[in-house]
């Protein structure tokens, strides 16, 4: 009797071991042991935060009480709030315009130089993107130098000058642009590029003999045929940019009174070297509402092109 | 069809247009190397005029002269710093830094895209989705929450997260990690089934499927995604200046930034050559392995 008892208990953990061992061996349960460390570090570090970040925007400045919205209304009723939403924007639009412009118009001139020699020229024009941008940023820092400007020294002699690149509003916004477009046009001519490489020959060649000008093969070939990486590139670099943080810390820390501010720098000022956090967080929480209308038109692209597959 | 216009194409009248359009390309060529001259300028400027001025001396720079020139070059600067225990520390706080989370990245991200990509299972297209989701939340949204859990952390556990240079180890991943696995799920799932299947048939667990196959065949990836991970998180400019303070646990852009700007008296010789020698690193390893560099850019946009 005590014998088949016993016999019975280790044939059933006998049988609970094999059980944990099957669903050890089980292809799901494998694979999502191996994404395990993703999974954490995506709802620990991104997630969460995110989320936190809604919760925080609600607090009081001494984080001890829930406020609710009183700290957007807040926002609401200050100027500078304003003209950082209207800075971030005019940023956001007119560096992705200017820069798929430029990165457009290089991508072609690359494309239309001989083979060997394109590689040497789309090394050099990367190198912007290369450099962190921290770091080119400081060279431009040196380069509109209220006193030293290299720029004003070349502009001199013009009769121009001098021009207080980071000294005025209106300036010190060009040059905030400017050095965006510095950095990211090669990203958009590399894209372009990449993208032109796969428009078929045949097509320009069938053009050409069909008397198009290149105007109208770039309109009605290239730019078709282009649609998709101009859009999900252009769309991409609106959201780097519109939560841009290194340049305009580097260039101007915000300044002239605090005329060139984005979201992120604003934030930064607000939340970690005044001491509000919920305030930083509730700035930072307006970059929301365009990273998830270009993340929606992002994924739907993608999952188009997957069912398409 | 194609032999119609080619027997009619040699007529007479074609001839001449034939000439002119080799002439018009001959002048699109010399037109697209001007332009093109034009942009290196543009975009070569900055980085020519750090590596000039890195060259002169303080007396140089304040003095009334061409700028765009050195009258008298002096590696005194370049010297400067890297006798400087404070900037080799920042180098070396960088370097650290980098290296561990490349190698952090690597491990989860392809593990995590080999899963993703071949092993099917309950959730895994939305995680999928997720993690381009991830990839697309930048980092100056989240630094606020961080800022407060750090504190959190202190309290509750007692580990000091704040002002350490390790502590960029743990958060540089989530910069990192969702892109390198989102470009390795392309490059795995570029790879045909068949090859997998085989070694599964032959007795192959999917470990060694994903070291003896996967990774070999797909190691232009890899190479893309780990250099990709290597320049975000030596560019990385946000977490270390909001969550580090102290001098020594400082890195390299940060560190330039705050500790070479000193007040008015900026000296910008050293900041450049420091600022060209932060730039060294993501530079060499472009000129030496551009194809993958390009490859792990395009890979983004272009698989899906």
């Amino acid at each position: 009797m005590a014998d088949t008892a016993l016999r019975v208990s280790a044939a059933s953990s006998a049988d609970k071991r094999s059980g944990l061992q099957k669903l050890m061996q089980r292809k799901s349960t494998i694979a999502f042991l191996m994404t395990l460390p993703l999974i954490v570090l995506i709802f620990t570090l991104v997630a969460y935060p995110a989320g936190y970040a809604l919760y925080l925007a609600m607090l009081n400045k001494a984080m001890t009480k829930f406020v609710w919205f009183k700290n957007f209304d807040f926002l609401f009723s200050r100027d500078t709030f304003w003209m950082v939403v209207w800075q971030s924007c005019l940023f956001a639009i007119s560096a992705v315009v200017f820069k798929a412009f430029i990165g457009f118009v290089v991508a072609h001139l690359v494309n239309n130089i001989p083979g060997k020699k394109q590689r040497k020229w789309r090394g050099m024009l990367l190198v912007p993107w290369v450099i962190p941008a921290a770091m080119s940023t400081l060279s431009w820092l040196w380069l509109f130098d209220s006193s030293y400007s290299a720029f004003n020294w070349l502009l001199e002699p013009l009769g121009i000058g001098p021009i207080p690149w980071l000294g005025e509003t209106g300036w010190a916004r060009f040059c905030v642009i400017l050095v965006n477009v510095w950095i990211g046009a090669p990203f958009f001519m590399i894209m372009y590029l990449a993208a032109l490489k796969s428009v078929p020959e045949q097509l320009h060649e069938a053009a050409e003999i069909d008397g198009a000008s290149w105007w109208q093969r770039i309109w009605y070939i290239n730019l078709p045929m282009m649609r998709n990486i101009i859009a999900i590139t252009a769309l991409f670099s609106t959201i780097l940019t519109f939560a841009n943080f290194d340049i305009v810390r580097v260039l101007t820390r915000g300044d002239p009174l605090n005329t060139t501010h984005l979201f992120a720098t604003w934030a930064f000022r607000l939340g970690i070297e005044s001491g509000d956090i919920p305030l930083g967080a509730a700035v930072s929480l307006f970059m929301v509402p365009i990273l998830a209308v270009g993340a929606t038109i992002i994924l739907r692209d993608i999952n188009k092109r997957g069912s398409e597959v | 069809m194609a032999d119609a216009t080619i027997t009619t194409s040699p007529g007479a009248p074609t001839r001449p247009r034939y000439g002119s359009m080799s002439r018009d390309r001959r002048w699109a060529l010399r037109w697209s190397y001007f332009f093109l001259t034009l942009f290196a300028i543009f975009f070569l400027t900055p980085p020519i005029y750090m590596f000039v001025t890195s060259l002169k001396s303080s007396a140089e720079i304040s003095a009334e002269i061409n700028p765009w020139w050195v009258f008298d070059p002096t590696l005194s600067n370049y010297i400067g710093l890297l006798t400087d225990n404070v900037f080799l520390t920042f180098f070396l706080n960088s370097a650290l830094i980098s290296v561990c989370v490349v190698t952090i990245t690597m491990m989860i991200s392809v593990v995590a895209a080999f899963a993703l990509a071949r092993m099917k299972f309950w959730g895994s297209a939305t995680l999928a989705t997720g993690v381009f989701l991830t990839y697309l939340i930048p980092e100056t949204l989240l630094f606020i929450p961080l800022f407060k859990m750090f504190a959190w952390v202190n309290d509750t556990f007692g580990i000091q997260l704040m002002n350490h240079w390790w502590t960029m180890i743990i958060l540089y991943p989530t910069l990192t990690v969702p892109f390198c696995t989102w470009i390795m799920i392309g490059y795995f799932a570029s790879i045909p089934k068949e090859l997998d299947e085989a070694a599964l048939i032959d007795g192959a667990t999917w470990f060694q499927t994903l070291t003896k196959i996967f990774i070999p065949v797909a190691l232009p990836g890899l190479i893309a995604a780990t250099i990709f991970a290597f320049t975000v998180s030596w560019a990385q400019f946000l977490y270390p200046l909001a969550f580090t303070t102290s001098t020594k646990e400082l890195v390299l852009p940060v560190g330039i930034i705050t500790t070479l700007i000193k007040g008015d008296v900026f000296n910008w010789g050293q900041i450049m050559a420091g600022a060209l020698l932060g730039a060294a690193p993501p530079l060499i390893i472009y000129a030496f392995l551009m194809d993958y560099y390009i490859a792990g850019l395009t890979a983004g946009a272009t698989k899906g």
